[in-house]
């Protein structure tokens, strides 16, 4: 199961995050800090995968921009570190050349294109068309 | 493309720093976000940070109540928040507009008003609650945007106790002709069947509408459904298996639309989830295993790309065909899969390898000695997850022979390592692989020394006493017993003499226990020696009061002498003015006992008492004291249930008033009391953290086997084949006993190498080698399923002492046995009171209570095994029986089966189930009693477990027949039986002296519910010994269900009246009516009486009113009623839970009939 995802920068700013098991408010800029902690400081020749608590995060990084994701030792790491990948392919497609600051100005978006990505900690879509097409239909609307 | 993203990302910084438009695009940075996202970006500290949110909360704050707030603003508003909280600071203030922009918005603002409801809000905000309407609303809407994104909101988010509002309406969307409504449909139902199931019990069969789907979306999204169920119970879904099988040569022939690909490969993670799905159908079971060996194959087969996305499909097919009935053609190509991943250059195919490779080598372990040189280079890796899924590969396989090597890699390990969780578990695991296959004495001690030093006050409590009753129990060995005792007296003593400044407490306590009860087995010791050093720590700073406490109990039994007298007063005379109660009541003990000699004696008697002490648990000695106190007038005792019930009664009549006007919806019982059952059992399995319902912390018992169940000997390796372990008794035992020297002997040997070493492979590689995987290539080829080791445990650990029967004070016993006994009794006093933190129990409070063996006389009549023998005739006539008794005698077989799912690992080599009903039966007092069929639980060659349900009114019996299958005797059989949910009391009978050839023997258990579980598993274990081989062990497991504890509640219809206003949490659902034999209403109520053994009270024209009882505890009322084609009911009870349980266990019922 996943129960976090987090985008975070170099300089460990969190960018998105979304929890799919409730977290403590208080609670989460620790749990952020951490992370980062865990994450930022690898070499490229370690795994993508780090041990952190009771589970394991799995790491990706596209440029100066890190996604992580907390996941249950039950769970298939390669799996999840492509799933991020595909997740970074589709906000490519949307914002045609996705960048942070996309990301930032946009971040309802970014939430609602994972939000048919991720659901309860499950990954339940992976059609990138699907994906894009409710928010697709959104955009349409909202332009007219 | 990745490359683009790249790029475009490290111009990022100079993009920033321009405050270009690029990314901004459609946003004007001078609006407020815009302003708020550049700030962000230039905080430069913490502080900073504070002060701007701050700012900007009070900013939102004043707009967002603003009447001329446009729902445009609302929505930046909302981002804004989001921005703010994902920052960590509360914005509460704003889930309540983010609720009204979801109801008042359009299209993007309310997408996003209901984005931030599900950001802002947990599952159990009460604000949720006004979401409801605003969902209704949207999914009558006709815009399907609106449709869809409440859905969307509904599978993120929802309150449980409003899903009957919502639910109609959802189960519509699964006919709608588009398909992404039909897809959001099915994950509505997936989160409303994680949190409350019983509520989607009826759509069972909409789901599999739902898998056959001609949209692959829509079929995809079931299965989340289906692995969640068949994780639950594989065995109901056992008919899907060939549409599964379908489905996955479908997907990995190509056939879906081509937008499913991700990097040419076919929708992958469907691939995924299906083949887990089939892992869970085809464990063990052959006939639908085969019939996905082909799939598996070609699965394999398409799998050659060289992507990471093929790799973790590669995966899960190599579990998956390790996991079923084992093909040996697939296994060969899945074990080179593996070898390909381990021998990878790439290190997260390597990581993965490792990990599959330690899920393997369960099956099968030679598999380990094929990649011996890698795994030794990952050992040394630089990678800390690569070393720890290492270590955690090398503690599957560990054995009697390799135990010291690897437990040295993995303390090795611990040395270095600060992660408190990485500790708490290798801790754990060193100590069980110490106490399971220690070569010797010697190295058990220095080990665990290390253990308690590394481990420190992290450790869980349960490695300690473990340890402290392994020493006071011994094996069967005296002598061995008493080195081990005085070896581990004389090197504490060395380390007492050392500076133990920094040891930590856990240690303090195991050190002044062990000295204060064996010190005199050392000879040539003088006691001033072992007084001396404790006395220092007595005064030791940083000595927490607890440690204080255990060394001044084993001071108490080390002053016995003469000598000692004036040592003992001056310390007491010191400690009676501590500031520490505890201390100062055994200062004063301590006084007492010095003066009284004899008392002294008597109470710590040392060493070697003369006669055992026995544990009186009915506490009969105390008879005349509450006779004298009924006789003067004094209430009598209740049972905790029915004080609890009583007590919720005398609660619910206070509410009286107010129950009758408060709206059904909003039953009084708060979301978080409300929880299913069986969310709660599948959610506290997800992770450490999750908390156990603090109700059960009452007793110790219990929570000393929740502990011991993590940790014990069998916790960590459950899918262990329990018919594997004595299928290799053979194994000499001297080969435990091998010392250092002999495993080094061992090392030198020839090993079974199946491929030849690398000449330039250095001589000291080569012999960490030998000495890691030896033994692993033994016992080869022969079975494929399971190959774990034989050792037999080096310590047998005996049955808990903290009843009765179990003391097993037998006449014959000898002298050795007894002492052990009255050592553990007192080791466990000291283990219950020091370690669960309750007051320190001291050896003298709990030896004022000890009994004069009065119960002697009943455990002896337990142990009268309940021979069988000529049992069919008797058989057919508790048949008979059957068939003309009016009172159901044997429940359905159906409702057996469910309830009773044999584990998983019930082997081939089981007999069939009826052959072992035939010659097994009940003792003669309790067939008149209601009982299920005996059912055979698990068997090895030597033994067979099987149960039997017995309905009495007051608690169900849990009878256990324990067959000798063999010819000779076994001896020295245990039984112990543990559940979490359940109060297990009166153990009878649990310990044989032996069960002779061909016989059986019968224990029982009485178990009592007091909250009910739709399922609630046992497991236990029975030891015994053969007659040359060492002790074995054999697991066994089981499932008991809430209708088990469910018993008639005869009364009247006024009582009913009553007590139905006195229930305050209730549940409403409607059922399927029985309508094939005469008047539905009647027919329906008679299933559900005879299945579940409901007492009907009344039924009047269209209603009826049922009531039943948790045993003698909670009752439950259901008022049912026709309506239309079904049957609406609404049940009542006192227990929050239990509507909700009966209520599933009534739709089984009908679904059933």
């Amino acid at each position: 199961m996943i129960k976090f995802l987090l985008m975070v920068n170099k300089q460990g700013q969190t960018r998105l995050s979304k929890y799919y098991e409730h977290v403590d408010i208080g609670k989460r800029a620790a749990l952020e800090a951490d992370v980062v902690k865990c994450c930022l400081f690898r070499k490229k020749e370690e795994c993508s995968f780090v041990e952190y608590k009771d589970y394991k995060l799995v790491y990706r990084q596209y440029a100066a921009l890190f996604i992580v994701v907390g996941i249950t030792d039950d769970e298939n790491e390669l799996s999840i570190y492509e799933l991020v990948h595909n997740f970074v392919e589709m906000l490519d497609k949307y914002f045609s050349h996705v960048s942070e600051l996309d990301i930032m100005f946009n971040l309802d978006k970014v939430h609602i294109i994972l939000d048919e990505i991720i659901l309860n900690g499950c990954v339940v879509e992976t059609n990138k068309n699907r994906i894009l097409a409710p928010l697709l239909a959104l955009d349409k609307m909202a332009e007219s | 493309m990745s490359d683009v993203v790249e790029k475009t990302l490290t111009a990022l910084p100079s993009l920033l720093s321009l405050d270009s438009q690029a990314g901004a695009g459609k946003l004007s940075s001078t609006s407020k976000l815009g302003q708020l996202i550049r700030n962000i970006t230039e905080l430069t500290s913490k502080h900073e940070e504070e002060k701007l949110i701050k700012k900007e909360l009070s900013a939102i704050k004043d707009q967002v109540s603003s009447p001329h707030t446009t729902m445009k603003q609302m929505r930046e508003l909302m981002v804004r928040a989001m921005y703010c909280e994902m920052l960590g600071y509360e914005a509460n203030f704003a889930y309540i507009h983010a609720i009204k922009l979801a109801q008042q918005g359009t299209v993007l603002e309310k997408r996003a008003g209901y984005l931030a409801v599900s950001l802002f809000l947990n599952e159990n905000h009460e604000l949720l609650l006004l979401l409801v309407n605003t969902v209704l609303k949207d999914l009558q809407s006709t815009n399907l945007i609106e449709v869809c994104m409440a859905l969307t909101v509904v599978s993120q988010i929802f309150p449980k106790d409003m899903i009957p509002a919502v639910l109609p309406l959802v189960e519509e969307k699964l006919s709608h002709p588009k398909e992404i409504i039909r897809r959001k449909a099915v994950l509505a139902l997936y989160k409303f069947y994680l949190i409350a199931p019983n509520q989607v019990q009826h759509i069972h069969g909409k789901f599999r509408k739902a898998l056959c789907d001609k949209d692959p979306g829509v079929m995809t999204s079931s299965l989340h459904i289906y692995l969640q169920m068949i994780q639950e119970s594989p065995a109901s879904y056992k008919d899907l298996a060939g549409s599964f099988v379908t489905i996955l040569r479908q997907v990995v022939g190509g056939k879906l639309p081509l937008d499913f690909n991700y990097h040419s490969v076919p929708a992958p993670w469907l691939q995924m989830r299906l083949l887990r799905i089939l892992s869970l159908l085809g464990r063990e079971d052959q006939s639908t295993s085969e019939m996905m060996y082909d799939v598996l194959d070609e699965s394999l087969r398409r799998a050659e790309m060289n992507h990471n996305i093929t790799y973790a499909i590669l995966y899960e097919c190599v579990k998956a065909i390790y996991t079923i009935h084992p093909k040996a053609e697939l296994l060969e190509k899945a074990a080179k899969c593996i070898g390909n991943f381990v021998l990878s250059p790439k290190i997260n195919l390597k990581y993965l390898g490792l990990k599959a490779l330690t899920y393997v080598v369960q099956h099968d372990a030679s598999l380990a000695l094929q990649h011996q040189m890698t795994i030794l280079e990952c050992l040394d890796h630089s990678d800390l997850l690569i070393k720890r899924e290492t270590l955690e590969l090398l503690f599957r396989i560990t054995n009697a022979q390799n135990v010291t090597v690897i437990v040295e890699k993995i303390l090795g390990f611990l040395r270095l390592c600060d992660d408190d969780y990485t500790i708490i578990d290798l801790v754990g695991k060193v100590a069980e692989l110490a106490e399971k296959y220690a070569p010797d004495n010697q190295w058990f001690i220095q080990t665990m020394t290390v253990v308690f030093g590394l481990g420190g006050d992290l450790m869980p409590p349960d490695i300690p006493s473990n340890f402290l009753r392994l020493l006071a129990e011994g094996s069967q060995n005296e002598a061995d017993d008493r080195q081990l005792k005085v070896y581990a007296v004389d090197s504490y003593l060395t380390l007492l003499n050392g500076d133990c400044s920094n040891l930590p407490q856990r240690f303090l306590q195991v050190i002044s226990w062990v000295l204060g009860e064996y010190s005199c087995l050392s000879e040539g010791l003088d006691q001033e020696e072992v007084i001396g050093p404790l006395r220092k720590l007595l005064d030791q700073r940083g000595v927490s009061a607890e440690t204080r406490s255990w060394v001044l109990s084993a001071l108490t039994k080390l002053c016995r002498g003469p000598g000692q007298a004036d040592v003992a007063l001056a310390l007491a005379e010191s400690l009676s003015s501590s500031l520490d109660t505890v201390l100062r009541q055994q200062a004063h003990e301590l006084r007492h006992l010095v003066q009284d000699r004899s008392l002294h004696a008597r109470v710590l008697p040392q060493p070697a008492p003369s006669h055992s002490l026995e544990v009186d648990s009915s506490l009969s000695f105390l008879d005349g004291f509450v006779s004298d106190a009924l006789a003067a007038g004094a209430a009598p005792y209740k049972p905790p249930h029915q004080r609890q019930e009583e007590l919720l009664q005398q609660k619910a009549l206070t509410s009286e008033p107010y129950a009758l006007s408060l709206p059904v919806g909003l039953s009084p019982c708060s979301p978080a009391d409300r929880q299913s059952p069986t969310l709660l059992s599948t959610s506290s399995g997800l992770s450490v953290g999750s908390t156990e319902p603090s109700h059960r912390a009452g007793t110790d018992t219990l929570v000393l086997d929740g502990v011991k169940r993590v940790w014990g000997k069998e916790g960590y390796l459950p899918q262990r084949d329990p018919s594997q372990t004595p299928a290799t008794v053979e194994e000499p035992s001297n080969a435990v006993q091998s010392s250092h020297q002999q495993g080094a002997n061992d090392a030198s040997q020839p090993k079974p190498e199946p491929e030849p070493e690398p000449p330039q492979l250095n001589m000291e590689k080569q012999q960490l080698a030998s000495s890691l995987f030896v033994g692993l290539g033994s016992q080869n080829s022969a079975c494929l399923l399971g190959k774990t080791e034989a050792a037999a445990p080096r310590f047998r650990r005996k049955p808990r002492p903290n009843d009765a029967s179990s003391s097993s004070s037998s006449s014959s016993s000898g002298a050795s046995e007894r002492s052990s006994n009255s050592s553990h009794s007192t080791a466990d006093s000291f283990l219950y009171g020091g370690l669960l933190e309750e007051e320190p129990a001291t050896p003298i409070q709990s030896s004022h209570h000890a009994p004069q063996p009065t119960t002697a006389s009943a455990s002896r009549e337990a142990k009268q095994p309940y021979l069988t023998a000529n049992g069919v005739a008797r058989a057919e006539k508790r048949a008979s029986q059957v068939l003309g008794g009016d009172m159901v005698k044997v429940r359905p077989s159906a409702l057996a089966e469910g309830a009773m799912v044999p584990p998983q690992n019930c082997s081939k080599h089981l007999p069939p189930t009826s052959c072992a009903s035939e010659v097994l039966q009940l003792p003669s007092e309790l067939q008149d009693l209601p009982h299920s069929e005996i059912i055979s639980l698990t068997s090895d060659p030597h033994l067979r477990v099987s149960c039997c349900r017995v309905f009495r009114d007051d608690a169900l019996l849990l009878v256990l027949f324990l067959s000798n299958a063999t010819e000779t005797e076994l001896r020295n059989v245990a039984l112990e039986l543990s559940c979490e949910e359940l109060q297990t009391a009166s153990l009878r009978g649990n310990v044989m002296e032996c069960v002779a050839g061909r016989t059986s023997s019968v224990c029982r258990y009485t178990l009592l519910m007091e909250s009910p579980h739709t399922h609630v598993p046992f497991s236990g274990t029975v030891s015994y010994q053969t007659q040359l081989g060492p002790t074995q062990t054999l697991p066994f497991s089981g499932k008991l269900s809430t209708a088990d504890f469910i018993r008639p509640l005869v009364l009247n219809t006024e009582d009913y009246g009553k007590l139905w206003l006195s229930c305050s949490h209730d549940v409403k659902q409607n059922l399927r009516l029985v309508t094939d034999v005469g008047e539905p209403l009647t027919a329906t109520l008679n299933v559900l009486k005879d299945r579940l053994q409901l007492h009907i009270v009344d039924i009047i024209g269209s209603e009826g009113i049922v009531a039943c009882r948790l045993l003698h505890g909670a009752p439950c009322l259901m008022h049912c009623r026709v309506h239309g084609a079904s049957l609406a009911v609404w049940l009542r009870s006192s227990l929050s839970s239990f509507p909700d349980c009966l209520l599933y266990h009534c739709q089984r019922a009908l679904q059933e009939h």
